[in-house]
Formats: structure tokens, C-alpha cells, sequence
């Protein structure tokens, strides 16, 4: 596997068609299209009926099950869902946690991809070959002595179990930042390096800045992993006022939802409401990270 | 402008020799400082918990009591629980459904999306799945499933007959997980997989053409070899993902359904570990995880030998 990783550089594939071939219309593009069509329909439809689920009420759901729309639209849901839990204090939490996370990790997996394309020192072949190796243990591996660390250090129930595992450890992190170094020419750093500057200046003042693309692509892709992240969150963290947005969702199907279904839609929905403004603000960039993800090997 | 002097000028040589020579003195240290917060959580987060789990596989443990140690009596327990080894099965049948389902399907849409105008808007609502949280995919496909939900609605209509009780009828459980799982993770594969289309080179297109070559010889003989390699990589890293389904099944079915219908080893770790408090217990069903995952792994890095093509 590791021969497919080194001859694949990551790069920033252009989704978006740039050379447009004059053809003429064929029935079959038409077919194509209609096809394409059904399945992205089949891809939104559960979205659709969650939202539509979300402003019906429970009695209408009940007396009118093949009913489509709600009549009349009912708002009171999202009022009731964000007022059942504190949603409110969920959003902070998964938010900052986010945030510290992405700047963490950025930071963290810089230095140490700089070091492993650009410094030679003793050891960084193998300590390169045990950061993919890592990437290979399922993290329900070592989830039971991970949760016991935690409670020696008295992580339990806070945050600092979800922020710090993730910005001090994230090999795949490292492996895509040290292809991004890896495709800028050596001669950038070098004019800096013969004018006195030290590693870490060059880091900061020459090489993140030149791979700020690749940067932001990784962002997008940590900060997603850390939104949407359950099963840490679902073992660490006990108190509500700790909770993550999608543990505080996950109580819905029994503490707080029951069979309030449209109540649940609503939660769903406002749950995912951060993620899909993010991702039709910048589908292009999101599309074009992913795409490298799976090149840079995830 | 030094820069420049160094590529042509001899005379700027010998005082850049010494500083170079400064360099990489120094450098060896700035090698392990810039290494060392990610290598700090190696240890600290993978090696350290990895190597105490192999340790706890052997010993009972809850926590609170006296540790002992019981030698291989919880890989025979565990290996002898019909529990386990439903989760173990359901494991292996999801990605027995999940992967080859999943990737022909991104495939397709791939191919499809490969050279049609307009893709943008196509892919928006393919990729909307794999953004939002597995939680709140559930929980909606939770509602969407119920034996009177929207689903069976359509199937009653369609073929005249009650739909199956999707989440509740122990034959159909693993059914519904597969089916939510690959809703959920197509979008990622066809991202990836058109990417990999979009980087193949047109000259060698167009060169199959000029040789006469149809569509259909094209895109067996040309575009599925080229795109191999990422293929591999995709049912590597989906087979790997599809063993470790907790979200789905958590949510999904309430934990397993019924008689274990979907129960997962990822599930059997959480409930003998968080809920049960067996630490020891849970410890060797995630090193058979583990196991499993490596000699998957292993099977497929033999079979790349043989199907996968890689450009020299």
C-alpha cells in the first residue's frame, strides 16, 4: 500500500469541467441524465422528508401518513426541539472544540510533516513508517486504555479528551501536509535559510504560507471529523452541559424524542444545519479536499 | 537574490558550505522539536493504549477490583458467546454488502459524471450524505424505515403488498444498516473515484480512440486499468471503515436489534467495556477486531498484486 501512497502526489483535482466538448445531444446523454437524476433525488429524498417531517405536527403525521406536505406549516417544532435541550450550549461546545482543533492540528501536523520532508535526522525514516503504521489501528483498538488514561489525567467528562488526542494525533494529518511540502521546490526556502532565518521562521514565514490551499483543504476535513464525531464524545463525556452536538442529538431517539417524530426531524435538522450552510458556501473546495483525501490515503 | 548567486557564482561557495554545515547540526534537533507533539501523541494516545490493551486482552479486569489475570480464558469466552460471534458475523456480512455494493455504485455514478457537463450540481446532492453527521442520518432514516414510515408506504403502493418491518424483523435488520451505510458513504467514493478518472491522461484516450477503440473497450481496457490503483485503495479503506460500524447500529437499531440482528464487534467492545464495565473482556474482542482487519488487509494487499495495474 505504501507504494500506491508514495506515487500519488496529492494534488488539487479540478472538478469542475473546464474543456467543454462540442457535441451534439444524444439520446443516451439524455438517458444519463435522467438516471443521475433519480439517484441524486434518491440521495436528497430522506433530507427532503426530514424537513417536511419537521413541520407537521404529530397529529397530522398520525391521521395523514402518505400526506407530503404539512398543512399548515408549523414552525413550533424547532422551538420546542432547541428549547428540549440546551442545543444552545451543544453549538458552543461543538464549535470550539472545532475551532481548536483545526488550529491545533494544522500547527502540530506542519511541524512535524516539515520536519519529515525537509530535515534530516536520525530515526525519521522509521518514526515516518510508525506514523503510517499508527494509522492502521481501528481506534475501538485502543478506545478501553485510552479511556483509562484519561481518567488518571482527569479527562473524564471534559473536553480536553476530545481536543488533545485529535491536534497531538493525527498521522494522516502529517502524511498529506509532508506531500504538500513536498511538491514545493526547495529553493523557496533556501534564499531565506542563507539570509539567516532559522526553521521555524521558515516554516511560518515561507512554507505554510505557500501551501495554503492544502491547508484549507485539511481544515475542512479535520473540522468535518470533528463536528460529526460520536463515539469518543458518546464514552467520555457524561454531563449534558459537555455535550457535543451529535450526542446531544443522539438522545432524542429516547430521553427527549420518544416517538415525537417530528420533534426528532426537527432536532436532526438543526443539528445539521452548520455543515450544509459550510458546505453550499464552499461545496468546490469541500469537493476538491475530499478528492484529495482519498488520494492522500484515509 | 542570494538564492540566485548559489546556482551560478563559485565564489559565494565556500561560506555557504560552512552554514550548510551549521544547518545540519543544529537540524537534527529541530528534526525531533518539530516532531515531537505529534510523536508525543503517538505514544501518549496509540502505542501506549495499544500496547496495555494487548496486555489487558489476558486479565479481568472492571476497573474498580483487583486486576487477574485469566491467560487466553477471554479470547475462548468471548470466541464461544454466540453474542459475539453474531457481531462477528453481521461484521463480516455488512462488509460483504456494503463494499462491493457501495464502490459499483460510486463507480457508475462516477463514470457516468466522468465527461458530462454540469456535474457540479450532480455531485452537491450526492455528497450532501457524507457531510452531515451519521447521528442525524439515523435518526431519519430511523423514521424512514418504521413498518409505517415513508418506505414501506412507497412499497405498498408500488407492489401491492406490506413492505417488511425493516428495523423490527431480525431478517431484515442488516438489510437496513447496509442500505443506510451506503447512502451514507457514496459520495466519498464517487468524489474519489472521479478524481481519479479526471486525472488520467487524454492523450491516452484519445490515442485508444484513434486506434479504433469504442467506448465500451475504452473504458475496460483503458480507464478501469488506470483507475485500479485507486479502486484498490477505496475497498481497503472502506472494508476497514465498514468493520467498525458503531453510529448506524447504535442509533439504527437501539443497540444491535433484535436478537442481535446488527450487532457489530464495535458494539460488543462498547457494551462490554462501557457498559458492562469488562474491560478485559472488551480488550479481546477489539484485538480480534484488530486481527480481522489485518488479515483482510493482508488478503487484499496479495490480491492487488494480481488486479491492480500501476502506471511505471
Amino acid at each position: 500500500m505504501a507504494t500506491s501512497l508514495q506515487q500519488r502526489p496529492a494534488r488539487i483535482v479540478r472538478l469542475s469541467p473546464r474543456r467543454r466538448p462540442a457535441r451534439s445531444v444524444k439520446m443516451s446523454r439524455i438517458i444519463l441524465h435522467v438516471l443521475l437524476a433519480v439517484g441524486g433525488f434518491l440521495m436528497v429524498a430522506p433530507f427532503l422528508w426530514m424537513l417536511l417531517t419537521s413541520f407537521k405536527t404529530l397529529p397530522q403525521i398520525l391521521a395523514n401518513p402518505l400526506g407530503l406536505f404539512p398543512a399548515p406549516w408549523n414552525f413550533a417544532n424547532y422551538v420546542d426541539a432547541w428549547n428540549a435541550a440546551p442545543f444552545g450550549l451543544a453549538y458552543w461546545n461543538s464549535i470550539y472544540i472545532c475551532v481548536l482543533t483545526v488550529a491545533g492540528t494544522i500547527l502540530t501536523a506542519s511541524m512535524a510533516a516539515y520536519a519529515f520532508a525537509r530535515i534530516e535526522f536520525k530515526g525519521s525514516k522509521f518514526l515516518f513508517i510508525l506514523f503510517l503504521a499508527t494509522q492502521m489501528v481501528p481506534q475501538q483498538v485502543t478506545i478501553v486504555p485510552l479511556y483509562m488514561i484519561f481518567s488518571k489525567l482527569g479527562w473524564v467528562d471534559t473536553h480536553l479528551a476530545l481536543i488533545i488526542p485529535a491536534v497531538l494525533c493525527n498521522p494522516f494529518a502529517v502524511f498529506l501536509v509532508r506531500q504538500f511540502i513536498r511538491s514545493l521546490p526547495v529553493e523557496l526556502e533556501e534564499a531565506a535559510r542563507l539570509d539567516g532565518a532559522g526553521r521555524w521562521r521558515i516554516l511560518f514565514s515561507i512554507v505554510m504560507p505557500n501551501i495554503k490551499p492544502g491547508l484549507a483543504a485539511l481544515s475542512i476535513v479535520v473540522a468535518l471529523g470533528a463536528w460529526n464525531n460520536f463515539f469518543l464524545p458518546l464514552i467520555v463525556l457524561n454531563s449534558e452541559n459537555q455535550f457535543t452536538v451529535p450526542l446531544l442529538l443522539s438522545q432524542f431517539t429516547g430521553q427527549y424524542g420518544g416517538i415525537n417524530y417530528s420533534l426528532v426531524m426537527a432536532a436532526s435538522a438543526i443539528s445539521i444545519v452548520p455543515m450544509l450552510i459550510a458546505f453550499l458556501i464552499g461545496n468546490r473546495r469541500i469537493l476538491n479536499s475530499m478528492a484529495m483525501s482519498g488520494m492522500g490515503g484515509s | 537574490m542570494t538564492a540566485l548567486l548559489t546556482k551560478t557564482g563559485a565564489a559565494v561557495a565556500p561560506p555557504v558550505e560552512r552554514k550548510e554545515a551549521g544547518w545540519r547540526k543544529r537540524d537534527r534537533w529541530w528534526g525531533l522539536v518539530f516532531v515531537s507533539p505529534q510523536l508525543i501523541g503517538m505514544i501518549a494516545f496509540v502505542l501506549l493504549p495499544f500496547a496495555v490493551g494487548l496486555v489487558l486482552a489476558f486479565a479481568q479486569w472492571d476497573g474498580l477490583t483487583q486486576l487477574t489475570w485469566v491467560g487466553f480464558a477471554n479470547f475462548q469466552a468471548q470466541l464461544a458467546d454466540p453474542v459475539f460471534l453474531r457481531s462477528m458475523l453481521n461484521t463480516l456480512g455488512l462488509a460483504l454488502i456494503t463494499v462491493p455494493v457501495g464502490l459499483a455504485l460510486s463507480l457508475l455514478v462516477a463514470v457516468a459524471l466522468d465527461r458530462l457537463r454540469g456535474r457540479t450540481g450532480y455531485l452537491l446532492l450526492y455528497f450532501a450524505p457524507v457531510m452531515t453527521s451519521s447521528i442525524a442520518v439515523s435518526l431519519v432514516w430511523q423514521q424512514i424505515l418504521r413498518a409505517d414510515g415513508p418506505l414501506n408506504e412507497a412499497f405498498t403502493k408500488v407492489f401491492g403488498i406490506p413492505g417488511p418491518d425493516w428495523l423490527g424483523d431480525p431478517r431484515f435488520v442488516l438489510l437496513a444498516v447496509s442500505i443506510v451505510t451506503i447512502w451514507s458513504s457514496m459520495g466519498l467514493n464517487v468524489i474519489i473515484f472521479l478524481a481519479g478518472l479526471q486525472g488520467i491522461n487524454p492523450n491516452v484516450l484519445e490515442a485508444a480512440r484513434v486506434d479504433g477503440a469504442g467506448p465500451l473497450r475504452t473504458m475496460m481496457q483503458i480507464r478501469l486499468p488506470l483507475l485500479s490503483p485507486v479502486v484498490f485503495f477505496s475497498t481497503v479503506v472502506a472494508v476497514i471503515s465498514s468493520f467498525q460500524t458503531f453510529d448506524v447500529v447504535f442509533i439504527l437499531t437501539k443497540g444491535g436489534g433484535p436478537e442481535n440482528s446488527a450487532r457489530t464487534i464495535v458494539y460488543q467492545i462498547y457494551d462490554e467495556g462501557f457498559v458492562h464495565f469488562q474491560f478485559g473482556m472488551a480488550s479481546a474482542a477489539s484485538i480480534i477486531l484488530l486481527v480481522l482487519t489485518l488479515v483482510v488487509t493482508a488478503v487484499q494487499l496479495g490480491l492487488q498484486r494480481r488486479f491492480v495495474h500501476y502506471e511505471s
